[in-house]
Formats: structure tokens, C-alpha cells, sequence
């Protein structure tokens, strides 16, 4: 099967700093593709390349056999862009801003109308439709610029953290309408930092971190990668952590850390024995503990291992609570 | 989670993929009526916010206003007289007020994002920059009917005909184009907004003072008048007297007529261009 989109050895810098080194990726006709990434991954990069916004420095890229640059009109018919930031206008109505856009792409007036309606139907903006799109809260505007990015019926979706900044109910209803969408047959190239929306979204998740695709699977797939559980032990006085560390150490209980922000030890654990050998060696030591869990890792940290370093790791983990 | 669009089943129950078919080229025809569409989007804001046409319409009547009745008596001995000379010189202030809003409304949708997705849609990539310029014309052309409007109101007369007033204000709008696309390219080449505003306001100032369109040349320091002399904003203003009043026509209709073309081929460019780079 040919890809929707397929990306072969990309890269791009910006002045010395490299933003990617060498991304081939391939997404299918009606995948929903999550590209997580922290903040500087290249995220927002790439998805600028492949709506044609940017020309990469070399490798080439391709939406339904079109070459991004050669044939980017072709390109520019099939794709759909919703960005970080709502690109709408605000001073004027909802209904103007989708007529404009649908007037662009040669409807004819009636036609742009009838469309723009619809949309606003669609995304509950019917009552707005007529005030200027300025004085529409945070989550009216993402919606108008999703319907936006809708008009011309594209074939392959970019969003770009479609859902920053919206509260509970607008990205549940936004998830709402990129399901339909997928299921429609749309192909969507999501990015976004959330894990819970990665992970209710994606048919299949692409790891980008400093320019590079790290890794690559589904979530199941990701968060077993990262294999084994951590055990957390939380002594009543922190002045026993060394105590602890060192029990820990001589029951054959390696690759600990002392997380001294917290207050506690974790130790990677890989089976239910070790969990129980933590257990009676912590008993055995006498240290009189405040608390004592054991975290299988979520997406989160298969995220953060995956993408981090040791040290941020760290800090990050002590933020985690499972 | 919920049921999500992960599982095999729902994957299997999707409807085909149909590959989608090629978008027609991108004629002449079409980069016209993108650039028609865009010119319209830019006058639809003045419905949402109609205080951006303050500087076609209120600000030329202040000006006139001001001038006429505080300095016209100094200057022309009454202000009967200084209206007659001054009018053509406010229709042309008029028209250099108005092209800021070709830079500064340019950097504003940069700003806000809107220029990535139009070029993220299969849209003339001229139509941004040439909606722009359509759409200041037209905002300039409505400038010189209100101002005309209401010199007419406190005493200016064309002794000329409709034929010769419709030439004076195409003179001024193919002038205030050429200052367009110089305004274009400052707003497509400073860095922020409120420097985009300032310097497209301020590179004016000596083309609109050092010039015919207040006082008569006559009393300036020599080595002025030779500015004042080959400076467009004269010419135009000349032209325009001519045009509305009677008087010599041909010669500065023909200097503003090169210094327009002149303009626009330099400068039409460059905007293309600083448009085509900045991101």
C-alpha cells in the first residue's frame, strides 16, 4: 500500500542548530499518526515541511506521491493545517473567515456559504457565526480554526497541538471530531506533548526527540519497551536514604536513585521477587518508612525514558504519581 | 480510555481510502480572482471594526480643518482662497495616510499566523501582497470622495469638469499605489509592528512636507525648492491643481507619472520577494 505520507531522510537547520537530522517516517491513508516529542524536538518543524511552509535542507517528502516542493500545489490541495497557534481572523465573523477560505479554494459564493455553515454547525459555532471571531473564547477559536482547515475537505490532517490551552469538554469533543474524521477516511498527523490524548487518538505513535525519530510503535508496543515497574521507599527521616540505599545495594538490588527533593529511593524492579526482596530487606534494616508503592510505567514515562536524559529523568519521575 | 480508534476491529470496519484525484493548475485568471478574494476579506474587516477606515475618512477632515482655519488666512490672506489651493494637497496627504495600512496590515497577518494557512492552501502565492494593495487602493479611493465631499461642504468648487476630477483622483491612487508598495515592503521588512507603524509613517514626512501641498514654493530656501522641485508628492499635488482648478497639467502629471512607474517597478519587487522569504 502506498503511504498518505511518506518522509524520507529530512533534514533541516536553522542557522548552525540542527532541527532535523535525518527523519524518514510513512504514514498510512487513514492512520491517525501521533508524533510526540518534548518542547524543541522538531515537531513543529516537520509538520511545517510537510505543509509546505518550509523546504527542507535535503531528503525529500511526498503526500500521495506528490513531492512537497516540486509539486506543491498538488500538495497544498490535499493537506489541512491547524497550527499551535488559531490562525483566524479576528476581526472578522466565524462566517466570513470559513467563506473567505472556501471562495479561495473556488467555491462559488453561494457554495462558500452553504459550506461555512455546515462547519459551524458541525463545530457548535452556529449562535457565534455572525460576531467577530475576536471576541470568541480560547476554545471557539481552535474550533473555528479546525473548521477552517476543514473547508477544502482534505485528505491528510495536520494538527499541531490542536488541543493546548482547551479546557476538559472542548478536547473531548475536539478527539470526538478527529475520530470521525479518521474514520472517514481522513489521514491525521497528530503532535501533541499529552500522553492520555496520544494515547486515546493515535492508531500508532512516532517518537521525536532532538531531530531524530527515537522510537516507534503502538502504545502497547512503547510502554513495553520500557520494561520492569519502579519501587519508591520513603523513610520517615531522610537522613535515612544512605541506610536504605545501602541495604537495598547489599540484597543484590541494583540501579537505584536517591531522589533527596522527595525524600525517597527508587529502585527499578523486574519481577515480583525483587518487589518482595525490597520489602524484606527494608524490614530487615529497621528504618521506619512514611511510605512504600511500586509504579508500572504509563506512556508518560515510557515518554520520558525514551526521550530523556538520566538527569531530567529523575527530576521528572519525582513529579510522576502512579 | 474509552473505546478508541486503535483496535483492529475498528481499523477493519473503516471505509476504502480513495486516493484523491489532482487539483487544476493556477492560471492568470485564478492568481486575479485570489487576489479579488483576499482585497475583499481585508474590506469586510472594516465591518467588523470600522474604526480602521478613521484614517481615510475623519483624519483628512481634521487636517483640513486645522489647516485651513488656522493657517489658511496666514498663508493665502483668507481661508476662501487657501481652500481652493489647499484641497488637492490634503487629497494627496490623504493618500500617503493610507498606505501605512499596506505594511502595517501586512506584519499584523504575519503576526497572527493567517499567512501560513493561506500559503498552506492551494491559493496564488500573489495573492496576499496583491489583495493588500487592491484593497488600500479602494480604501483610497473612498478617501478622496469623503474628503471631497466635505471640501464641497465648507466652500472648495472644481472649476474643471467630471472628466478631469475623475483623472485627478486616478493620478492620486496610482500614486498612493507606488507608496503602497513601498509601505509593503517596510511592513514585510521591520521587525515588529509598532516599527513598522513608525517607519511608515516617518519615511513620508519629508516627501509630504518638503513639498507644494501647504504653502507655495515660492517663499522656501533655494536649495529646498530643488527638492521640492522633483519631489512626486509636488508633482502629484501640481498635477492635481491643475487638474481641479485649472492650470498647467501636462508637465507634473508627467513627472508623477514616472516617478509612479518608476516606484513600482523597484519597489513591487522587492515586496514580492520579501514576501516570498519571510516566514
Amino acid at each position: 500500500m502506498n503511504a498518505a505520507v511518506q518522509v524520507d531522510d529530512l533534514t533541516k537547520r536553522f542557522g548552525g542548530t540542527p532541527a532535523l537530522r535525518g527523519v524518514n517516517l510513512a504514514v498510512a491513508p487513514g492512520e491517525i499518526l501521533g508524533l510526540l516529542g518534548p518542547n524543541g524536538a522538531g515537531k513543529t518543524t516537520l509538520v511545517r515541511i510537510l505543509s509546505t511552509l518550509d523546504t527542507a535542507d535535503s531528503g525529500t517528502a511526498r503526500v500521495y506521491g506528490y513531492d512537497l516542493v516540486r509539486d506543491a500545489h498538488q500538495v497544498r490541495a490535499l493537506i489541512g493545517l491547524t497550527g499551535q497557534f488559531a490562525a483566524v481572523d479576528k476581526d472578522l465573523s466565524g462566517l466570513d473567515n470559513l467563506e473567505i477560505i472556501g471562495r479561495l479554494l473556488g467555491l462559488s459564493r453561494r457554495d462558500a456559504k452553504v459550506r461555512a455553515a455546515a462547519l459551524l454547525e458541525r463545530f457548535d459555532l452556529v449562535e457565534a457565526g455572525r460576531k467577530v471571531a475576536g471576541g470568541y473564547s480560547g476554545g471557539m477559536r481552535r474550533r473555528l480554526d479546525l473548521a477552517a482547515s476543514l473547508v477544502g475537505r482534505p485528505t491528510v490532517l495536520y494538527l499541531d497541538e490542536p488541543t493546548t490551552g482547551l479546557d476538559p469538554h472542548s478536547r473531548a469533543a475536539l478527539w470526538d471530531t478527529v475520530r470521525q474524521m479518521a474514520y472517514d477516511g481522513t489521514t491525521v498527523l497528530l503532535t501533541t506533548q499529552y500522553m492520555d490524548e496520544a494515547e486515546a487518538l493515535a492508531d500508532r505513535l512516532v517518537l521525536l526527540d532532538g531531530g531524530r525519530i527515537t522510537a516507534e510503535g503502538t502504545t502497547a508496543e512503547l510502554c513495553a519497551r520500557v520494561r520492569g515497574r519502579t519501587m519508591r521507599i520513603r523513610p520517615v527521616d531522610p537522613a535515612d536514604l544512605p541506610t536504605v540505599a545501602a541495604t537495598l545495594v547489599a540484597a543484590g538490588l541494583t540501579g537505584g536513585t536517591v531522589v533527596a527533593d522527595a525524600g525517597q529511593y527508587q529502585v527499578p524492579v523486574n519481577s515480583d521477587e525483587q518487589v518482595t526482596a525490597v520489602v524484606w530487606a527494608i524490614a530487615a534494616c529497621g528504618v521506619a518508612l512514611a511510605g512504600i508503592d511500586t509504579g508500572t510505567p504509563s506512556l508518560d514515562e515510557a515518554f520520558l525514558r525514551l526521550t530523556q536524559s538520566e538527569a531530567s529523568l529523575v527530576a521528572a519521575g519525582s513529579e510522576v504519581s502512579r | 480510555m474509552t473505546a478508541t480508534v486503535n483496535s483492529p476491529a475498528v481499523l477493519a470496519s473503516r471505509p476504502p481510502v480513495v486516493v484523491p484525484a489532482s487539483a487544476p493548475p493556477l492560471g492568470l485568471g485564478t492568481a486575479v480572482r485570489h487576489a479579488l478574494v483576499m482585497a475583499s476579506r481585508n474590506l469586510r474587516k472594516l465591518r467588523g471594526d470600522p474604526g480602521q477606515l478613521l484614517d481615510a475618512t475623519v483624519m483628512p477632515i481634521v487636517f483640513t480643518l486645522a489647516f485651513v482655519y488656522v493657517f489658511g488666512g496666514a498663508i493665502a490672506g483668507d481661508t476662501g482662497s487657501y481652500i481652493e489651493y489647499f484641497m488637492p494637497g490634503i487629497m494627496a496627504l490623504t493618500v500617503t495616510i493610507v498606505s501605512r495600512t499596506t505594511g502595517v496590515g501586512l506584519a499584523v497577518d504575519f503576526g497572527t499566523g493567517i499567512v501560513d494557512r493561506f500559503r498552506s492552501l492551494p491559493v496564488a502565492r500573489s495573492a496576499v501582497l496583491a489583495g493588500r494593495i487592491i484593497s488600500d487602493a479602494v480604501r483610497m479611493t473612498i478617501a478622496q470622495f469623503v474628503i471631497l465631499a466635505f471640501a464641497v461642504l465648507i466652500g472648495f468648487r472644481v472649476h474643471t469638469g467630471p472628466l478631469e476630477l475623475l483623472a485627478a483622483i486616478g493620478l492620486l491612487v496610482g500614486f498612493g499605489v507606488a507608496l503602497s508598495c513601498v509601505s509593503a515592503v517596510i511592513g514585510l521588512t521591520a521587525r515588529s509592528l509598532p516599527t513598522v507603524d513608525t517607519i511608515a509613517t516617518l519615511w513620508m514626512v519629508p516627501l509630504q512636507f518638503g513639498s507644494s501641498m501647504f504653502v507655495p514654493v515660492e517663499t522656501m530656501p533655494g536649495w529646498l525648492q530643488a527638492f521640492v522641485k522633483v519631489n512626486p508628492m509636488t508633482l502629484v499635488v501640481d498635477a492635481c491643481r491643475g487638474l481641479l482648478s485649472g492650470g498647467e497639467v501636462a508637465g507634473p502629471a508627467l513627472g508623477a507619472s514616472i516617478w509612479i512607474v518608476g516606484a513600482v517597478a523597484v519597489f513591487g519587487p522587492i515586496a514580492v520577494l520579501r514576501y516570498r522569504v519571510k516566514r
